[in-house]
């Protein structure tokens, strides 16, 4: 299971175990895919049954929805960096880009946490109208996955300070990158789907 | 008397007052006290710790989960036998209406969910790493915890009758009724949290085999050399990961609705009831199939086997179970045409589920062709095999009929589908189940089934099956619902549900009989038996049986289909040299899966009760988990060239003297 090493490749991809981690990570990243399909095709299903509440042109505050977008979008770029960082093998490079990531990532999780307070305030929660409910559990859902990923990638970096970059390492780093990359893609299509047509429908 | 205490009613969380209840749960407590006292005085506490409960060795998983589905089979069959005496005869008082629904809601959950998908995962864990001459499964803990997370979920769906009320909305649990409005209790929670907690477990498996069938093949077996039951799971596992995320979510929207009071499947607020019987079934067919592939699986190479002839018609087998999983994502709809979707919507599935007659008749015929001309040996495993291909066909035909949109609103939601499905069901699940059992076992253990009590098993069950079912189809014409507790004498159904209940007693006692042969197999079977009993032809049957913990001391080359029949008759790869072995890598126990499984159940039993602070702060025992997991560098162990050759020359030299035990 050990053996296999192959070092031409780089450094995550060099046992036969990284390999099918990755392998199956992908896979999983294929439930991920059905699972956010489920929850938008609900959306659909649900989104102008206002029942009396709300409506997406009451609650929606682009201005604040385009910097989360930014933020969550530059910090995909700089986990870009970071995996580069360390396919140069430069574990501090890989660190600081990695922590950079993190924190665009917690920024963009602060502004979402404001969003949800807003809403509430304007007295549209969860339990106001099917459309309140699909939208909360949509945009919470990918909010749940921003959140269990920077605590995720902080044992990760905690364990590259400590062990430097091995193989098991990089492979942790690697499997988060695309993780990160992933819930970049949701939020497009939230931000589309959700935001820009909500407003402009 | 009302005890509220910290928001809690105390007194409202065992169930009091039912006679059937109280007797089951004196029987649990008993049995509980029972099974740990006898594991002290026997001191086989460490045993079961070491051995069995942190074991991440996929043959021991794998009968984990088997003895987890006979036990379920038998708590599923307990709930059948009681419908069946309750409709035995015209207004009978045993179960009250109530109580019915629970008994129907439970066996329905149980019998899918909780004994046929472990009893097939079960199979799949100890066969398909062997099938592809791999060492283990891809994740080997992932694996464990998969196990260990359907137990937790199948404990605590089982505790819901005694502990706080059982769900009572059938195994579909259709809103509005599922829903808080029309069923307050905390019954329902039990299924919603449940079915989450085993599914999650399922998509892992799915993942794992995924991976496993895809890189971890030996060499030379190439995508069109796999086994066909390695075929079925791999595509049963893909059916898995497109599949589950949808019952997840489903389960998931469920739960808001009912603890939280959110509106996706609610009459009020703009909910849709419908929207659940779209997600639920969305998921809900494909799992039908996620079932009935890999018993296709055994199906083939046991008749392969015991015709003593290679399949036929290999590569439109494969392409047939491709084109059911692809199919089987695109008929959800034909479970509720009565919905009125309108005539076009349900003309296209009508036509869709059409369509999957002809794949699987194709599997038909190719499972005659395979028979034909070869020279079959009646053993008890190709009996179920034989009497599969007649029964199923009886439900494959009437699922067609139910297939078309129009007619279907004669046959819907009366016994004619009950019948239907279980035609499908018990010859597609069960009979292969048991045969895949009696084939694999020496397997696994190193010792056979009695084959006498075998036929006595398979004549009893078949009999009782078909006696039990076939009436229903024609009550179901005549106009008898499914799901009612009672009918009227009037109706003039009594004869023909007195004959189905007579049935059910046939197949509560081929059931018996297979525990029996269980228990006598167990303490009388002849231990001497060969590696290859049944002369196979695949290569879980080129090592040990029961299989040494590492498979394969040399990982064997494959040169054709049906490797192990070619590596028999060419003489190639069967002896071991001695500088062929080499150390061994293999992959530590760990305790983390049973505990993550002890963590989840106490999260879930505070979610069902709606304790929702102490459901939050036990969430810390799963994260502790997690990051526990996250640093664990553990990298398994080698094995040494000395144990390796000491444990191989034990079973070699036994190859000389083998019984006859097929006759």
């Amino acid at each position: 299971m050990s053996a296999n090493v192959n070092t031409s490749l780089p450094l995550e991809y060099q046992t036969e175990q990284s390999r099918m981690n990755i392998l199956g990570f992908w896979i999983f990243l294929g439930a991920e895919i059905v699972l956010f399909a489920t929850l938008f095709s609900v959306y659909g299903v649900l989104y102008k049954n206002y029942a009396g509440g709300p409506t997406h042109q009451d609650i929606f505050m682009m201005k604040e929805v385009m910097i989360q977008t930014v933020l969550l979008l530059t910090s995909s770029f700089t986990m870009g960096v970071a995996i580069w960082e360390m396919r140069r093998n430069n574990k501090k490079g890989l660190i600081g880009w990695f922590i950079l990531t993190l924190l665009l990532g917690a920024g963009f999780l602060f502004m979402e946490i404001n969003e949800f307070i807003h809403y509430i305030h304007e007295g549209a929660t969860m339990q106001t109208s099917a459309f309140l409910s699909s939208l909360f559990v949509l945009l919470g859902t990918h909010g749940a996955h921003v959140t269990f990923g920077i605590f995720w990638a902080t044992m990760v970096i905690i364990q590259i300070a400590k062990r430097g970059l091995t193989p098991v390492t990089a492979r942790k780093t690697f499997i988060i990158g695309l993780y990160w990359h992933f819930l970049d893609v949701v939020w497009i299509f939230i931000f589309t789907f959700v935001y820009l047509k909500g407003m402009v429908l | 008397m009302e005890v509220t205490i910290v928001g809690i009613k105390w007194d409202e969380i065992l169930i009091t007052g039912d006679p059937i209840i109280l007797g089951s749960q004196i029987a649990i407590l008993l049995t509980s006290l029972g099974i740990i006292g006898g594991l002290t005085y026997l001191k086989k506490w460490k045993w079961l710790w070491r051995e069995w409960i942190t074991t991440v060795d996929h043959k021991r998983i794998g009968i984990m989960y088997i003895v987890a589905a006979v036990l379920m089979f038998f708590r599923g069959g307990m709930d059948g036998l009681m419908m069946k005496a309750q409709t035995a005869r015209p207004e009978m008082s045993i179960l009250d209406s109530q109580h019915y629904n629970e008994v129907f809601t439970a066996h329905g959950v149980i019998m899918i969910l909780f004994m046929a998908m472990p009893f097939l995962i079960g199979l799949m864990n100890v066969v398909i790493p062997l099938q592809i001459g791999a060492r283990d499964v891809a994740f080997p803990q992932l694996n464990a915890l998969s196990f260990w997370l359907f137990f937790s979920g199948a404990m605590l769906f089982n505790i819901a009758f005694v502990v706080g009320g059982a769900p009572d909305a059938g195994w579909t649990s259709y809103f509005p009724l599922a829903g808080k409005e029309f069923s307050p209790g905390i019954g329902n929670n039990y299924y919603a949290i449940s079915l989450q907690i085993a599914g999650l477990g399922t998509l892992m498996t799915g993942i794992n085999f995924i991976v496993t069938i895809l890189k971890m093949r030996t060499k030379g077996m190439t995508l069109m050399r796999m086994p066909m039951f390695t075929w079925t799971t791999l595509i049963t596992s893909v059916i898995i990961v497109a599949a589950f995320p949808i019952f997840t979510v489903a389960l998931a929207l469920m739960t808001f609705d009912r603890l939280y009071g959110t509106h996706f499947f609610t009459v009020a607020a703009g909910g849709s009831d419908m929207l659940w019987a779209n997600l639920f079934w969305l998921w809900g067919h494909p799992e039908v199939y996620i079932v009935i592939l890999p018993a296709f699986g055994m199906f083939s190479e046991i008749i392969s086997t015991f015709s003593r002839k290679q399949l036929y018609g290999y590569k439109s087998m494969v392409v047939s179970i491709v084109a059911i999983a692809v199919l089987s994502m695109l008929v959800w709809v034909h479970h509720f045409y009565t919905m009125g979707s309108g005539a076009l919507v349900n003309s296209f599935f009508s036509i869709t589920t059409m369509m999957i007659a002809v794949p699987t008749g194709v599997k038909m015929f190719n499972w005659l062709f395979t028979m034909r001309k070869g020279r079959i040996k009646m053993t008890t495993a190709m009996l179920w095999s034989l009497a599969f291909v007649p029964n199923f066909v009886i439900g494959g035909v009437t699922g067609v009929m139910l297939a078309m949109g129009a007619a279907d609103y004669q046959y819907h939601n009366t016994l004619f589908l009950v019948a239907h499905f279980h035609y499908v069901l018990i010859p597609g699940v069960v009979f292969a189940v048991f045969a895949g059992l009696y084939y694999w076992w020496p397997k696994m253990f190193g010792f056979m089934l009695n084959e006498k009590l075998g036929k006595w098993h398979f004549w009893l069950f078949v009999i009782g099956f078909n006696v039990t079912f076939m009436p229903m189809f024609f009550l179901g014409l005549n106009g008898a619902v499914r799901r009612a507790y009672t009918y009227s004498a009037e109706s003039g159904f009594a004869p023909l549900f007195m004959l189905s209940a007579v049935g059910s007693v046939i197949l509560a006692a081929g059931f018996a009989v297979f525990c029996y042969n269980i228990y006598w197999s167990i303490r009388y079977a002849d231990r001497n038996i060969s590696s290859d009993p049944w002369d196979a032809r695949t290569l879980e049957w080129a090592t040990s049986s029961p299989v040494q913990h590492y498979n394969f001391a040399k990982l064997p080359e494959v040169k054709s289909l049906d490797a192990f029949w070619y590596m028999k008759k060419n003489n190639e790869g069967i002896t071991l040299k001695d500088e062929e072995i080499e150390e061994i890598h293999m992959p530590s126990n760990s305790g983390l899966p049973f505990l993550m499984c002890v963590a989840f159940g106490i999260v879930g039993f505070f979610l069902i009760f709606e304790w929702h602070l102490l459901a939050a702060v036990s969430t810390v025992l799963i994260i502790a988990g997690l990051i526990y997991r996250s640093f664990d560098y553990n990298d398994g162990y080698h094995i040494h060239k000395d144990e390796i050759r000491k444990t191989e020359s034990t079973w070699k030299k036994m190859e000389g003297k083998v019984n006859n035990h097929v006759s």
